[in-house]
């Protein structure tokens, strides 16, 4: 880890199902306006749970099908940090918490500073494969990020580049997700079915990535998804979420609920497949929903449920990370010359000294 | 919808030189433009009436690009075109991902404006484009 954090700070939640799709290049590689029907960026809202428990980052998201014409429309999720794991999701996980939250509206996210922009070569860290999904788990900079997904047959949009550098400077980790066609006819998956991914992941320091959900879209397109955290404590974020004001209309992020986690949804969605994980109680549990224009989504989410109310700018992505000293050679030769004229001013007082003193 | 493109941009580039990545002839000024995070830098550009430029374009995104010159309606012509990647012609060239293409344009004779974008898909109507003054 590059970045000096807390350590006391046990953070919370993480990264969201910042996904955007890529499409195979071959459809839609034009002259200019050549657009397949599948060519044009077309997410609908997206739902994902980022918790966050004794270091251990647990994201759940979920990746629908859009059926064997449109190909594989495919999905890249950056990543807080190298998972341990990336598992089939559980059924009725997402679901439930949907049924939680609209329930109560019925009543009344280790920093890796990595700065890993240079043109090498991604790293494939693993590769899995989920029902139909295949997943790729990818360190590099942007450029080689960039490359990798131009290279296995993704095309990206024309902001990908400098989105996928806003990401690689905190964090060279990136998941690379896509169907296989042949595999979800195989398997008799529907259009629009979709099949959770639960992605395991330590840090110490985890944030929401929102920026990457706007790619591809236009200015003013407005982008929509549902944001549920579980954590140790009641987070605080950066931005501030506002209150919700009860209409669904409303812009921004909006916190539509903040509660401890009822006893009924902690004993279901520990009952669902890979969350045994969760405590029996005694976690927090947030609803955010995000509706804003494309081109005010800037910046991601930071969270903090240490208790100490201070998530951090660098983890919602406003302020740049310092790059690793280690490829700051300016900083050292600057040290070396101050040493060095220290050093020169040291000998040059002796030998005044020793002249005054003849 | 091709041949239109070919035809027109023949059209405008009467006189033009040939693209590619020869050397530069020392009487022909070059330009040098850098593509970074889809866009061009610099995005203005003055030529005079007849000059040649050398254009040296250098991509530094992990994504394609290309750059072409005309005027609107060489713009329009290539927005709705189906020409997945171009062939070295003055002034129209592909730049793929990571790498520097020269092309190579004489410019008409008379004033007025141009503009050189890129018509991969998204790219233009994301502000990926540039002028130049002929004066």
């Amino acid at each position: 880890m590059r970045h000096p954090r807390r350590a006391i700070r046990s953070i919370t939640v993480s990264a969201l199902a910042a996904m955007f799709a890529l499409i195979p290049a071959a459809s839609a590689f034009a002259c200019g306006g050549l657009v397949t029907p599948n060519g044009t960026v077309n997410l609908l809202r997206t739902t994902t749970l980022a918790a966050y428990h004794r270091g251990v980052e647990h994201y759940v998201t979920q990746f629908s099908f859009a059926g064997a014409d449109a190909t594989e429309v495919g999905s890249i999720v950056p990543l807080p940090g190298v998972p341990t794991d990336v598992i089939k999701g559980g059924d009725w996980t997402l679901q439930r918490l949907i049924i939680e939250t609209e329930l109560k509206r019925n009543d009344g996210l280790l920093l890796q500073a990595a700065a890993l922009s240079s043109a090498e070569d991604a790293t494939v860290l693993f590769e899995t494969q989920i029902d139909a999904l295949d997943i790729t788990v990818l360190e590099g900079g942007s450029v080689a990020v960039g490359n990798w997904a131009r290279e296995h047959g993704f095309f990206l949009p024309p902001d990908a580049p400098e989105v996928l550098e806003f990401y690689a400077s905190r964090s060279p980790i990136f998941m690379a997700v896509r169907f296989n066609v042949e595999r979800a006819d195989d398997q008799g998956v529907q259009e629009a079915q979709g099949t959770p991914v639960h992605v395991v992941i330590p840090t110490p320091n985890p944030w929401v990535p929102l920026r990457i959900l706007g790619l591809g879209r236009k200015a003013g397109e407005i982008v929509q998804a549902d944001v549920y955290l579980l954590t140790d404590r009641r987070p605080a974020t950066l931005p501030v979420a506002q209150r919700s004001n009860g209409d669904l209309s409303q812009p921004g992020i909006v916190q539509e609920l903040s509660e401890p986690a009822s006893a009924s949804l902690m004993t279901d969605l520990r009952s669902d497949r890979g969350m045994k994980w969760m405590p029996n109680s005694g976690m927090w549990l947030t609803h955010l929903r995000i509706n804003t224009p494309a081109e005010e989504l800037t910046h991601d989410l930071a969270i903090d449920a240490s208790g100490y109310d201070q998530p951090d700018p660098i983890a919602a992505g406003f302020v740049v990370p310092l790059p690793d000293p280690g490829v700051q050679p300016i900083v050292w030769a600057t040290l070396a010359t101050g040493v060095l004229l220290v050093l020169v001013g040291a000998a040059a007082r002796r030998r005044v000294m020793s002249t005054q003193a003849i | 919808m091709r041949w239109r493109t070919v035809v027109l941009a023949g059209a405008l580039t009467l006189g033009s030189t040939a693209c590619g990545t020869a050397a530069a002839d020392p009487g022909v000024r070059t330009i040098h433009i850098r593509i970074h995070y889809s866009a061009f830098d610099p995005e203005m550009i003055a030529a005079r009436p007849g000059e040649t430029i050398r254009f040296v374009l250098e991509n530094t995104d992990p994504i394609d690009h290309e750059f072409i010159v005309g005027d609107e309606t060489v713009q329009l012509i290539h927005e709705e075109g189906t020409e997945a990647h171009h062939a070295p012609r003055p002034g129209e060239i592909s730049v793929p991902a990571g790498e520097t293409h020269v092309t190579t344009y004489t410019f008409p004779a008379g004033r007025g404006a141009l503009i050189f974008g890129c018509h991969l898909p998204g790219h233009y109507d994301y502000g990926m484009r540039g002028t130049i003054q002929v004066r």
